[in-house]
């Protein structure tokens, strides 16, 4: 009875009942299929391992993984390494998205600079930042700094890019209908370029949260002494191919939660935007 | 002479693209007295729009100059609204924002000019949209807000191109009216852009017929006692009032004559 009532949640008539009913089904179907895959993976992954079809030296199996967590939360080990690895992602990624709006913004403020600035970006943009990994070495010690550096390296340049194609793609005519009250080119940039190109801001948000993940794993890789990029080139030195695996799984974790989160805040702010 | 508000003396404007100039309007002289209402009238790309655009200050003509109260002028003023072609309402605003921008950007916000935007907005029929978003507009209402929006900061001088275009024949009407009460009752000086020669007969003092290629004046026709001092709804209904929609109806379908041959 509880069941049938909550599908027909906010029916409009009997027919739209139907409906709404025969939707949440669907949707709840597909969460089931989703769930059974899921633990369906699990199992033929353990169990090829326990029959022996691959080797449990080099797979490790979901059980051990799941209990090298257990162990590492109990022994406090596991939380400073995510800990860093976060603050690291998340600091990349502000700074990159900031840094990235500030300069779309000055280049935007003068077209001499902009036109000046184009081939630079094209070459900028076009390089693999990875590569500018031992540099950052020698100029920020090989620290935290370092690894922050590379997050940022990794979005900077293509935030800017984008930002300052939005603030170009911003209708003129908006811009002349400012300059008939008058306005200042400061105020036409608060009042027109910004709030136009708010959604385009947004949206790069997300694709800056992949871009720092992927910085921050990989300058964990080059210098560090925590984090998750650092237990996972500690586990494949060792041949811990189980710590691998569950830092791999915590990071996929992680950044689900923080790509889920800006998309939260994407929607929030849109909807106040609109 | 001496009530002469804008003058414009010999202008010329010449737009300049990579790979071509385009002579838009030439030799355009023409004095607006204070409180006049001017309308313009031409074929598409005649060059009302540039006209309006440089009397407006957001360009300056590439010959001769355009004076107000004597002055040259160095940009847009708040002296000034021009009403473009397009309502551009910002869209991430509500309608209350959108019709607030300029005196926002004049720096003129407050309690005593709200009340008289929003006032205005009344006006128009379209106080219940306040805090609605310009694309639950039809093109029509847009259109309203974006008057609105001109008026708000009061100019002296109003520059509006073809701004009951988008209107249902009857809300036109009335906005006319309106808009030519607004004028009178405050001693503002318009120029109107339009295509409807009934319109432009209807409103003003003085109807401007412009010819293109490159855009120039023909004729300037001054519009009688009769028509002008009814509002122009009632104005339409003078007996004079055909006579003088023939009369520019014939100069500019001779003109399109001449050009086309
Ligand atoms: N920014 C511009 N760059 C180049 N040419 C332009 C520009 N703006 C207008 N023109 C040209 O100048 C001429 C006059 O244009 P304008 O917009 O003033 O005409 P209009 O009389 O307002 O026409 P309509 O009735 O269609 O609005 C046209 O030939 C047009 O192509
Ligand atoms: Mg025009």
């Amino acid at each position: 009875m509880m069941i049938k009532k909550l599908l027909r949640k906010g029916a409009k008539s009997e027919e739209h009942a139907k409906y709404l009913a025969q939707l949440r089904v669907y949707d709840i179907y597909i969460k089931i299929t989703q769930y059974l895959l899921l633990i369906f993976l699990l199992g033929i992954w353990e169990l090829s391992v326990n029959m022996q079809w691959v080797d449990e030296f080099l797979f490790s199996k979901p059980s051990k993984i799941f209990n090298l967590f257990i162990d590492m939360m109990m022994k406090g080990e596991l939380q400073h390494h995510i800990y860093v690895t976060l603050l690291e992602t998340f600091i990349g990624f502000l700074l990159g998205t900031l840094l990235g709006t500030i300069l779309a913004t000055f280049i935007w403020m003068s077209p001499f600079v902009s036109k000046v600035m184009d081939p630079y970006l094209v070459v900028l943009n076009g390089m693999p930042k990875v590569a500018l990994g031992p540099i950052f070495i020698v100029a920020f010690g090989a620290g935290y700094i370092s690894i922050i550096a590379m997050a940022l390296a990794i979005s900077v340049i293509i935030t800017t890019i984008v930002i300052y194609g939005s603030f170009k793609e911003v209708d003129p005519n908006y811009l002349k209908l400012a300059q008939t009250f008058g306005a200042k080119k400061l105020q036409i940039f608060l009042k027109i370029i910004l709030p136009a190109s708010f959604p385009t801001i947004i949206s790069t948000l997300k694709v800056n949260v992949g871009l720092s993940w992927v910085g921050v794993i990989v300058g964990e890789f080059l210098v560090s002494k925590a984090g998750l990029g650092y237990l996972i080139i500690y586990g494949f030195q060792v041949f811990n191919l189980t710590l691998v695996m569950l830092s791999l799984f915590i990071i996929s974790v992680a950044a689900t939660f923080m790509y889920q989160g800006v998309s939260y805040l994407e929607k929030k702010l849109l909807s106040i935007h609109e | 002479m001496s009530d002469t508000l804008i003058l414009l003396d010999r202008v010329s404007k010449r737009y300049h693209t990579k790979k071509d100039e385009i002579l838009a309007v030439e030799n355009i002289q023409l004095s607006v007295e204070k409180g006049e209402f001017i309308s313009l009238v031409g074929p598409s790309g005649c060059g009302k729009s540039t006209i309006l655009s440089m009397i407006s200050g957001l360009f300056p003509p590439s010959e001769g100059t355009i004076r107000i109260d004597g002055q040259k002028i160095n940009g847009p003023t708040s002296k000034i609204g021009y009403m473009l072609q397009q309502d551009y309402l910002l869209n991430w605003r509500t309608i209350e924002k959108n019709i607030f921008f300029g005196l926002e950007i004049q720096g003129r916000l407050n309690p005593i000019t709200k009340k008289h935007t929003l006032y205005l907005l009344n006006e128009m029929g379209l106080v219940n949209y306040a805090k609605a978003y310009p694309n639950q507009l039809s093109g029509g209402m847009r259109q309203r807000v974006a008057l609105v929006r001109t008026l708000a900061t009061n100019p002296d001088i109003l520059l509006l191109d073809e701004p009951f275009s988008a209107l249902d024949y009857q809300t036109k009407l009335k906005l006319e009216d309106l808009v030519v009460e607004t004028i009178r009752k405050h001693k503002k000086t318009a120029i109107l852009v339009t295509h409807d020669i009934s319109e432009a007969i209807a409103m003003s003092d003085r109807v401007v017929i412009l010819g293109k290629n490159p855009g120039h004046i023909n004729k300037i026709l001054n519009i009688p006692m009769e028509i002008r001092n009814p509002l122009p709804l009632m104005a339409r209904e003078q007996p004079l009032f055909q006579s003088y929609f023939q009369m520019i109806w014939r100069e500019l379908d001779n003109d399109d004559k001449k050009t086309s041959s």
